[in-house]
């Protein structure tokens, strides 16, 4: 250490003092105060094994069933009241149920003009074959943005509370990469046939969402069920070079941005009588129905990555 | 289809029931499994496509997978070991593991 004073001039200065009163090797009311390590607290076996047996005897004292009357009456009394309220609580949902308007009734409450113009004009406004997807991603498209919001909330709480900390500090048990991959050749070899097809299927039941039944949701969580199987089959190592944390940041960014403009775009123009400039197309065609292909695409790529990064993250992958 | 549609749902009950009176948790979750498949068909017969094919990717598929996760990871399901096998005690030691604990 170089200093621009020589060190007994520098032990005069306030500096000096200063540093070593903050170090602690001077106290202000005991003077020179010698500085020693802190020993670590050894335990001997014969005292983590006497309390494992105290533990053990009062285990055995409360829970000892012949003696202990008051256990064996509780028991009892717990069971019965279990069963009790469960069949109390079925019947009262069964009687609900028996309450409910029977299906198919024209009477019914939920028969009103919401659904009748869905049905009727729903495949006019919003250019979609399949009505469901018509209603969950041009009616209620505010309603799905929530629930992208849901998934990928949830997410970002698992990657907070199961994030691994620090690349080989401990827990080296819990961590799965270091017995991964297991190269089990049946599994690799099944899985190689099957990942692709089951991701096409997936892209397929994304793209066909507004003609025919699917959509985002369903397409993305069979697409994250393919990349899981994938993950499983060929370890860690060879996911990474593909879908790393970054990755899921930068998609669910992109498609959740995506959405939201898009959709805020199409409520403030709906609302406000304004052209949208967003063709329908000719219904039946895939590219057709306006926003609602993108859209479908948007919400499968959120759910695809939210599945993917929750296996992940249970395994402790950290990516 | 009536009897089909019954037999499905007679399934579901018993899978339902079935899966709180298995002492193995492995086995309530493959019979979990079965419900949702059997749920799936279900709604397939209830004229609901889009939801059949959602309860099945999510329902059998990723919910289950991230149970067997979970309980490899609380070590209620353990891949037996060799050494286990040869004392032939890994079975003994695995259910003694998933029985419920008792009074409590």
């Amino acid at each position: 250490m170089s200093r621009l004073k020589p060190q007994k001039e520098y032990e005069k200065t306030f500096a000096f003092h200063f540093f070593r009163w903050l170090s602690g090797s001077k106290d202000p009311y005991l003077g020179e105060v010698e500085m020693q390590p802190q020993k670590e607290i050894e335990t001997p076996e014969s005292t983590i094994l006497e309390r494992m047996s105290e533990r053990q005897m009062i285990h055995d004292k409360v829970y000892d069933v012949e003696k202990n009357r008051k256990l064996v009456l509780f028991h009892k009394i717990y069971v019965i009241a279990a069963i009790f309220f469960s069949i109390v609580l079925a019947g009262l949902l069964l009687y609900t149920v028996s309450c409910l308007p029977g299906t198919g009734n024209a009477s019914n409450p939920a028969n009103n003009e919401v659904p009748k113009r869905y049905i009727e004009k729903g495949l006019e406004e919003t250019g979609a074959v399949n009505v469901v997807t018509g209603m969950i991603l041009d009616y209620r498209a505010f309603d799905t943005f929530g629930e992208s919001n849901v998934l990928f909330i949830a997410t970002v709480t698992v990657l907070i509370l199961l994030h691994r900390k620090k690349k080989g500090s401990g827990e080296k048990e819990e961590d799965d990469r270091v017995f991964e991959p297991k190269n089990d050749v049946i599994l690799q070899a099944s899985a190689a046939i099957l990942v692709p097809v089951i991701i096409i299927y997936g892209i397929y039941v994304i793209l066909n969402g507004h003609l025919s039944p699917g959509g985002g949701f369903s397409g993305g969580a069979i697409i994250g069920a393919g990349l899981i199987l994938y993950l499983t089959a060929f370890g860690f190592e060879k996911a990474e070079k593909m879908f790393t944390e970054k990755t899921y940041k930068a998609v669910c960014f992109v498609a959740l941005t995506f959405y939201c403009l898009a959709k805020s775009y199409s409520f403030f123009t709906g609302a406000n009588h304004l052209d949208s400039h967003i063709p329908l197309g000719e219904a039946g065609h895939i590219l057709s129905s306006g926003l609602i292909l993108p859209l479908n695409i948007c919400v499968g790529m959120v759910v695809a990555c939210t599945m993917y990064t929750f296996y992940v993250m249970f395994r402790k992958g950290d990516f | 289809m009536i009897l089909f549609q019954c037999t499905l749902l007679v399934f579901l009950v018993v899978c339902a029931i079935s899966v709180s009176f298995s002492k193995n948790i492995l086995n309530s979750i493959l019979i979990y499994m079965s419900y949702s498949l059997i749920m799936s068909m279900i709604w397939v017969c209830l004229e609901s496509p889009d939801l059949a094919i959602t309860e099945a990717a999510v329902g059998a598929g990723v919910t289950s997978l991230l149970f067997f996760a979970t309980l490899k990871k609380i070590h209620a399901i353990r891949i037996e070991d060799d050494k286990d096998v040869k004392q032939g005690k890994g079975k003994e030691d695995r259910n003694e593991q998933t029985k419920a604990p008792e009074g409590i």
